[in-house]
């Protein structure tokens, strides 16, 4: 390792870095502006400033900018030095020139990098006497705000927005001291992952819109860690809470899950909570007076729990305690997953294959690091974007390592990396039925059907190992790709496969599967990552109950039944003809969920469920990863709860103890582990709600939070007792530990002068590094059965369209899609048109247009959507817009009949 | 007990007292120091920290922003509000309260306030029986006054347009930057 001097003190540094980031680690307080850890180096804003010697005898010195010079054994710097000083005191001073007054009005002060550095460099007062520079904003979309006045010209945006996420409608305009930046017109930024822009800026360039709606400084903000609840991904976010509703979603740096950005629908798609559909009292349908209090619904529930027998419908969007106690309510044996019988199959194939077998399940920071990747069948864009935007940096960052593997460029020299790359590109096959934004970095995209996607997988996989037969009948075009991408996988390292269950077909499963396991030798490390359909269908499927038909089945030959439902609106995820059976033989109906849909109505007793933001759970990502999400804030309803503490009152009515069954979430997940041993380990996601540090719990509000004699001051003027979480060791006030808690506990990021989200720094080992104290997750696939996995040798058959009938897929939408996401409005603004896609031919054939209506037809289901024309698409398949609030599920993966 | 050990000290003592007498006789003859108070009234100096006001801009406008800064300032954390922004993104106060039963009066919020809209003014009579009632609402706080400190506008200088002026047209501000110019 080598040695620099800082200011005359010798440390011992990493080689490779450069000085800006080493300082930053080294706990330094350096300024800086252009530089960021997830992408590098450009030196366009001077603000790193420091000196360096020639030796020991060299009293002068020179300045250079850190973050372009690298680590050198030997090598002499001061950051104290006065010249430096002064010169980065003079770069915020000129910054400052054209800097808006307008702080008190712009949503990023408080946590602002710009007001952090200004304040580093000691620059207090303005000298400059002439006039400030101004711009005209653009219209941006509901989810960020422009404000270009406030602009500095670090180019971060810019670098973000194209070189990072690939988008293509942001840019930099104009010239000399005149340069803007923006869109070409006005009008919605087109990438995903425009949200992180409002955390990239340094300063209030762009900020979030929705935040802007109801608007409140960080300092005043309630925070808890939290996961993200909005696909199957599971990045860590932080949500925050004022006045009972909850206000913003920023990230929570995880090096091992979502480092430093989220998707659009992460960040914006938390308003469901504030919605004005959500359940707020219990209800007894049956009743001439719905609405009853706590005492009169425990008396009804509890006749409806002990005279008749009791089956238990799980959710995939709720946590694994709420899971786990309602099973412990009904008993192993009555216990169904809400999804019905191909999904659970599809879902249990993927987590069986996880759970044995020596296929690695990767991070989202491993596919970062792949140097080759195979997406098979699944629309990452939209099931789950975080994972394609990992994939876009594997590619981008392989063809930077090969290029620096012939240079003596470092890694985070950006600008003259891109230089050297050029166009090269690392490997990726994006193999889809439609394309994807990811088409345009691939090596190879294939648009196919499900089944002749398969084949290709297959025929990779025979390539890569001659156990495993060939593909017969496969055409040319298809071997040639094959070939192309085997050859790939095979001089990869850290090749990466990814599939999913949005094909609904079970071949492409067995098809990634046999390729990783053809890959897996002892000096190539494979992996495999399969996205699933919600946050927590993971883990539901590791449960291995039995699908919603089992659930059917009982009901109908036991006609005395009380059904409980988890927060599942069953008819998302069950043909409607079989849910209104369910429905209809149920004797009692108990649904717990926390926004009103069509299973809601139907329900004979209904429970008020918290949200996320409102309770304590653990979620299992698709790598299988537990993480553990914590209360933000409790409800001032009183009626509304955790779901687990619902089922935990209903348990201890059944077991006729009143007393001591009281459970937390620590004690659901232990219990969970020793009744499921697949679960084992998951209860050290989270330490018992007794932990402490110092025998201070964790505080929830930063010391600067205001308000506390007012806030409630309307009501009663006496202030109430602060709340008590006694699920957690996380606390309602502003006293606590102060220290940098275990990561999974990190309820906000800062620091004594880093006040923005870049206060992630100083709770970093390294920049850009693991965490301090790193809690990332309980992985429940790392501890596998013994032996290896026999491969699949059944390749499905070529695909043929059928003559009048086409196969029915689901076409996600990243806004759209998701059940709670379409509750915020600004997400509900960016929704596109439900519609159906069909080939030119198969449109040419039933006379059909663009924008015609067509009905889609299978026994009784029925639904008509106008149709778009697409060339990629090859005939026999239909795509119908999934999971649009409102639509019956469709039978997807079955033939369907098409009319005009 | 001791005895002075001082020649004459009792004499001294004795004359000390003495004087203290004529002094106090003297105030017999001085102006009075205490005012009949509620029927006279105290004078205040107009800097006295008293009663905490919103005041409007010269336009007639709200002052406050919304900025939260006179809320985190409070060293009892007796004021709480939330902002909203009108159809033109001006910022203003949804609701502003302030907790006077809570209130130390030391002016933090008022030195605070980036706009002149929070300022304590020159008077103490708050007193209520019920405690209740010292809570105060943004409609209790607000006077149609610019307070201590007139002629100043937050939005004419702050750069961004908010129905105040138009972008480039505040006061010590450049024309909007034609961005496809390429002139120097």
């Amino acid at each position: 390792m080598p040695t620099i001097y800082i200011d005359n003190k010798p440390y011992e540094v990493k080689a490779g870095k450069n000085l800006l980031e080493t300082s930053l680690s080294l706990g330094f307080d350096l300024p800086y502006f252009c530089w960021h850890p997830a992408m590098g180096s450009v030196g366009a804003c001077r603000q790193c400033a420091i000196k360096i010697f020639k030796d020991e005898k060299d009293a002068n010195g020179k300045i250079v900018m850190s973050c372009m010079e690298g680590v050198k054994d030997g090598l002499r710097m001061s950051i104290t030095d006065t010249t430096a000083r002064a010169f980065r005191e003079q770069v915020i001073e000129w910054l400052m020139t054209n800097h808006p007054h307008d702080c008190p009005v712009c949503d990023e002060g408080g946590s602002c990098h710009l007001q952090d550095m200004t304040v580093m460099t000691g620059h207090d007062y303005r000298r400059f006497e002439f006039k400030k520079r101004t711009y005209t904003n653009q219209y941006l979309g509901p989810l960020i705000h422009h404000e270009m006045n406030r602009c500095i010209q670090c180019y971060r945006c810019v670098r973000f927005y194209r070189d990072y996420a690939g988008g293509d409608d942001l840019n930099v305009f104009g010239a000399h001291h005149h340069v803007y930046f923006g869109r070409e017109k006005d009008g919605v930024l087109q990438s995903p992952f425009s949200g992180n822009l409002a955390e990239v800026c340094p300063t209030g360039v762009f900020t979030d819109k929705t935040l802007k709606k109801h608007y409140t400084r960080k300092w005043d903000l309630t925070t808890a860690p939290s996961v993200c609840h909005h696909c199957s991904l599971g990045c860590n976010i932080i949500a925050g809470e004022r006045y009972g509703q909850l206000r913003c979603i920023v990230n929570r740096y995880n090096s091992d899950v979502n480092g430093y950005f989220l998707c659009d629908k992460g960040r914006y798609g938390y308003e469901f909570v504030n919605s004005a559909n959500r359940i707020t009292e219990p209800l007894i349908r049956t009743r001439p007076v719905e609405a009853v209090d706590e005492t009169t619904l425990m008396n009804h529930l509890k006749n409806l729990i002990t005279l008749h027998p009791v089956i238990g419908i799980g959710s995939s969007r709720a946590s694994m305690e709420s899971n786990f106690a309602l099973m412990q309510l009904v008993g192993k044996e009555n216990f169904y997953q809400g999804i019905s019988d191909d999904t659970a199959y599809l879902e249990g194939r993927m987590v069986e294959l996880l759970q044995q077998g020596d296929v690695h399940s990767v991070s989202l920071k491993e596919i970062e690091a792949a140097d080759a990747v195979l997406v098979l069948g699944e629309d990452i864009w939209n099931t789950a974007p975080i994972m394609a935007l990992a994939v876009r940096q594997s590619v981008m960052k392989t063809a930077a390592n090969q290029a620096t593997q012939q240079s003596s460029l470092f890694a985070w020299h950006d600008a003259a990396i891109k230089e050297l790359v050029q166009e090269e590109k690392g490997f990726l096959a994006n193999i889809t039925i439609l394309s994807s934004p990811l088409d345009a970095i691939s090596a190879i995209a294939v648009h196919e059907s499900p089944d002749n996607m398969a084949r290709l997988g297959f025929a990779v996989a025979h390539l890569l190992n001659a156990g495993i037969p060939a593909v017969s009948g496969i055409t040319e075009k298809e071997m040639l790709a094959a070939k192309h991408i085997a050859n790939a996988l095979q001089h990869a390292q850290r090749p990466v496969i990814i599939t999913g269950s949005s094909c609904c077909n079970e071949a492409l499963i067995k098809a990634a599967f046999n390729i990783v396991q053809s890959l897996h030798t002892p000096e190539r490390k494979a992996g495999i990552s399969f996205v699933l359909p919600e946050c927590n269908s993971t883990g539901l499927a590791l449960m291995k109950a039995p699908s919603f038909e089992g659930a059917l089945e009982r009901v109908i030959t036991d006609d005395n039944c009380t059904a409980i439902v988890l927060e599942n609106d069953l008819y998302r995820h069950i043909p409607a003809a079989e849910a209104d059976t369910f429905f209809a033989q149920c004797k009692n109906l108990v649904v717990m969920d926390s926004l009103h849909n069509r299973t809601t109505e139907k329900a004979h007793v209904l429970i008020p469920a918290a949200t996320f933001a409102e309770a304590d759970g653990t979620l299992v990502n698709n790598e299988g990863r537990a993480q553990h999400f914590y209360q933000v804030f409790m409800p001032v309803n009183t009626h509304i709860k955790e779901s687990w503490r619902w089922l935990g009152e209903m348990k201890t009515m059944q077991a006729k103890a009143a007393n001591g069954l009281q459970q937390h979430p620590d004690e659901w997940l232990a219990k969970l582990e020793v009744t499921l041993p697949q679960f084992a380990n998951i209860a050290k996601v989270m330490p018992s709600h007794h932990f402490r540090i110092n025998g201070q719990a964790i505080p929830r509000e930063p010391h600067r939070y205001s308000g506390r004699t007012a806030m409630q001051a309307n009501l009663a003027v006496s202030e109430p007792k602060p709340l008590q979480d006694d699920d957690s060791p996380l606390t309602y006030t502003m006293e606590g530990y102060t220290g940098i808690p275990p990561s999974s506990m990190i309820p906000y990021f800062w620091a004594p002068g880093w006040n923005s989200g870049q206060a992630v720094n100083k709770y970093q080992q390294e920049m850009g590094g693991a965490l301090r104290k790193e809690d990332p997750g309980i992985c429940l696939f790392a501890n596998k059965k013994e032996g290896a996995s026999p491969f699949f040798k059944d390749s499905p058959e070529a695909f043929i369209p059928r003559p009048g009938k086409y196969l029915l897929l689901p076409q996600y939408q990243l806004f759209g899609s998701g059940e709670l996401s379409i509750h915020s409005k600004a997400i509900s603004e960016l929704v596109p048109a439900a519609t159906i896609v069909l080939s030119k031919k198969d449109a040419a054939d039933l006379g059909a247009a663009n924008g015609t209506l067509i009905t889609i037809e299978k026994n009784d289901f029925q639904y008509r959507l106008p149709l778009i024309i697409h060339d990629e698409l090859c005939n026999g398949i239909v795509l119908a817009s999934a999971g649009y609030q409102g639509m019956p599920a469709p039978p997807w993966g079955s033939w369907v009949k098409l009319s005009v | 007990m001791r005895q002075s050990t001082l020649p004459g000290g009792g004499v001294k003592i004795m004359l000390s007292n003495l004087r203290t007498m004529w002094l106090v006789f003297l105030h017999l003859f001085h102006k009075k120091e205490t005012i009949q108070y509620p029927e006279e009234k105290i004078k205040l100096h107009p800097r006295w920290r008293g009663r905490i006001v919103l005041t409007k801009d010269p336009d007639g406008g709200e002052r406050c922003v919304g900025c939260y800064l006179c809320a985190v300032a409070c060293p009892v954390d007796c004021i709480a509000l939330q902002a909203t922004e009108d159809e033109n993104g001006r910022r203003y106060p949804e609701f502003f309260r302030i907790n006077f039963s809570r209130c130390i009066f030391c002016g933090y919020c008022e030195e605070a306030c980036p706009t002149y809209a929070i300022q304590l003014i020159p008077d103490f009579e708050m007193a209520e029986y019920n405690r209740q009632n010292l809570v105060f609402e943004k409609e209790d706080l607000l006077i149609n006054s610019q307070g201590k400190y007139p002629g100043y506008n937050f939005y004419k200088v702050a750069g961004m347009d908010a129905g105040v002026k138009e972008k480039g047209e505040g006061d010590n501000e450049e024309p909007v930057v034609d961005i496809k110019s390429l002139l120097p």
